[in-house]
């Protein structure tokens, strides 16, 4: 072969120089969570092994996506080449603050699920591969924050789908069968949506690299043409989906509710906030030009699901299920911030309040879900008209739970007060009246929503038809879990977390700003993936 | 050519989307099943059609001569066949533990996770 003789100039096609040693940290979540899931599964019939072993590789997530953030606030965004092909050839891994922020609270929500399931998860669910799962989704999650790829984004969807269903199943009870069905079908049918839009943008571009792709639609002469704009409704489409947006959120309410308690409550941070990132990744870095005309659209779906979910928690006795309403009405707000971001002077605020707030409610949503654990443990239910009198039971949870109704109803001084502040004075700035108006609404009918457990299963001296003024000692489900750590440690975690972003939220707004900006004024990240000439 | 091909994932779309709209279960996946094949035609078209050229480059050149078939959406296409495929055998299966436990493949009567009539709240306080 003369392929041997030829000298070849491995400069014009790859990247020759060496990879720093800390930029290895961005594939690190990735795959500390994949080889560690692999590990689990191999050993899923040690379930004594299996909590200490998964809790262990959370823990070095933790570690590892804090690194992350560290450097990526120190060297601003950096980029890592499979293969090290030069960009858009191979596929890009990007950090930038929004994404760092965001894998660094996922891994701790994560971490604090790991110990909150050694307790609520029994041993065939171990064995059934709960922590094999959390670990994959975690793969998910954290894949797709990181890439910068959109076909690779994808690629990371299904990943964190597929270990939701086998989550979502695990313990194989009817209702989760039901459940899983729903859930199962409609986000199959958004991930088929936001691959459809993909395939048609690779068809006008040519590339799937999110930074060129970015630079080609700026060079476009009429970015409203008709096919970029079919492409911006599907991805509109099919990541409201993903989020429980409000013409497609169904499939939330119908599943959330069913599975292990810990599960729903990883989901209920997690799944729906990644919908939200890929929404603000695709619109405010991608189609900045596509937002601007959908922006009135945006608006309209954010007030409109703000209201179904303050609304709809109104209307529910179970707990889990108001919950799940409460994510819904979490994902009006952050949409609401991608709405106000078409407006270049307040965009900043806007997608910084919209990252503030899905920080909030990842740690907010998760921990409410753990205290609805803890409640069905004391009382006995998950039902507001048999819960009751759980004050005399633990005056400390009651005042843990009082915390969290504050936070997710955006009462000062608990974490979603800030971000509620940013949105609705982005809203104003850019006299979206009505969009603000409907922030301040939902936050209220929230805090009507928390105060009906507060008095049913708190205030109240027992279930329902326990006379005034008298106390009925209420039985739980499991006493014996309660003295346990591993209970109240994660729901410990977050409640500090939520206290500490609301009287100290100095350090989160600084993290929001940078990650906002890094998308609305997309040069930083652009440069990192092609290098300085880029 | 592409216009021949893009007519046939018109159809494709038109057959999965009238038999996701029905009401039996079995009908939906076999609609999510021809939705999978319908966007893998479609990314595979949008890499544009060239036929007979394959793109290998002569050992004493960087770049190949010609135009060639675009490699690409063969990988896209094989990674979201893969995908598909494993979630349609998954979502078979949890159909059919759904058809035992259930008794039922119609989505209008699989009502165990949102009960109809469902309690409402207490409303005095």
């Amino acid at each position: 072969m003369a392929g041997s003789s030829v000298s070849v100039d491995y400069a014009d096609a790859m990247i020759t120089t060496p990879i720093a040693a800390g930029d290895w940290l961005i594939v690190a979540p990735s795959l500390i969570t994949m080889l560690g899931g692999a590990l689990c599964l191999m050993l899923r019939k040690h379930t004594d092994l299996q909590p200490k072993l998964g809790i262990t590789l959370l823990g070095a997530l933790v570690l590892a996506s804090f690194a992350l953030l560290v450097r990526v606030l120190d060297h601003g965004v950096i980029t890592m080449v499979m293969g090290n092909w030069l960009p858009p050839f191979g596929i890009a891994v990007t950090a930038d603050a929004l994404g760092a922020t965001l894998t660094f609270i996922g891994s701790v929500v994560a971490f604090c699920a790991g110990l909150f399931g050694m307790k609520t998860v029994s041993n065939s669910g171990r064995r059934y591969g709960f922590y094999p799962f959390l670990l994959l989704l975690m793969t998910g999650v954290c894949g797709s924050f990181l890439t910068a790829d959109i076909f690779n984004l994808y690629v990371w969807f299904e990943v964190l789908l597929i270990s939701s269903y086998g989550l979502l199943i695990l313990g194989n009870d009817r209702i989760q069968l039901d459940g899983a069905v729903k859930y199962g079908v409609l986000n199959l049918v958004g991930t088929n949506l936001f691959l459809i839009a993909t395939g048609l943008l690779y068809g006008i571009f040519g590339t799937l690299n999110m930074a060129d792709i970015a630079i080609k639609v700026a060079e476009l002469e009429n970015p409203a043409s008709g096919t970029l704009a079919t492409v911006a409704a599907l991805y509109f489409l099919a990541f409201a989906m993903k989020a429980a947006a409000f013409p497609v959120n169904f499939w939330l309410p119908a599943s959330y509710h069913t599975p292990n308690i810990v599960v729903s409550a990883v989901f209920a941070g997690l799944l729906t906030k990644v919908g939200v990132y890929a929404l603000i990744r695709i619109f405010v870095l991608i189609l900045p030009a596509s937002l601007d005309y959908m922006a009135d659209i945006f608006g309209l779906v954010a007030i409109v699901t703000l209201m179904t979910g303050a609304l709809g928690a109104l209307a529910q006795t179970e707990i889990r299920r108001l919950l799940g309403y409460l994510v819904i009405a979490g994902i009006g707000s952050m949409l609401a911030g991608v709405a106000v971001a078409s407006n270049d002077k307040v965009a900043t605020l806007a997608i910084s309040g919209a990252i503030f707030y899905a920080v909030h409610s990842i740690i907010v949503m998760t921990a409410l879900y753990m205290s609805a654990g803890i409640m069905n443990m004391m009382g006995g239910s998950y039902n507001l008209r048999k819960l009751g009198g759980l004050y005399q039971k633990s005056i400390a949870f009651a005042g843990v739970f009082l915390i969290l109704a504050f936070a997710v109803s955006g009462l000062p001084p608990f974490s979603g007060f800030w971000p509620k502040i940013m949105l609705v004075d982005a809203a104003f700035k850019d006299e979206r009246f009505w969009l603000g108006a409907a922030i301040l609404v939902s936050g209220f009918l929230t805090t009507l929503a928390m105060g009906r457990i507060w008095i049913f299963a708190f205030w109240r001296g027992g279930p329902e038809g326990t006379p005034d003024g008298q106390s009925v000692e209420v039985s739980g489900s499991s006493q014996a879990d309660l003295a346990s750590g591993a209970i109240w440690l994660p729901l410990g975690i977050l409640t500090a977390l939520v206290v500490y972003f609301g009287i100290q939220p100095e350090w989160m707004i600084e993290l929001s700003t940078q990650g906002a900006s890094s998308v609305v004024d997309p040069l930083g990240y652009i440069r990192s993936v092609f290098g300085e000439q880029g | 050519m592409e216009t021949g091909v893009t007519v046939l994932i018109g159809l494709f779309f038109m057959v999965a989307v009238y038999l996701m709209l029905s009401k039996q279960l079995v009908r939906i996946l076999l609609g999510i099943a021809i939705l999978g094949n319908a966007v893998n035609m479609l990314i595979f078209t949008n890499g544009r059609l060239t036929r007979e050229i394959p793109p290998l480059i002569p050992a004493h050149l960087y770049t190949p001569e010609t135009a060639t078939a675009n490699p690409l959406p063969q990988a896209l296409v094989l990674t979201a066949i893969v995908i598909s495929f494993s979630f349609f055998a998954f979502l078979l299966v949890l159909a059919f533990r759904a058809y035992q436990e259930l008794g039922t493949d119609e989505v209008n009567k699989m009502r165990v996770a949102e009960p109809e009539n469902d309690q409402t709240p207490p409303q005095g306080y």
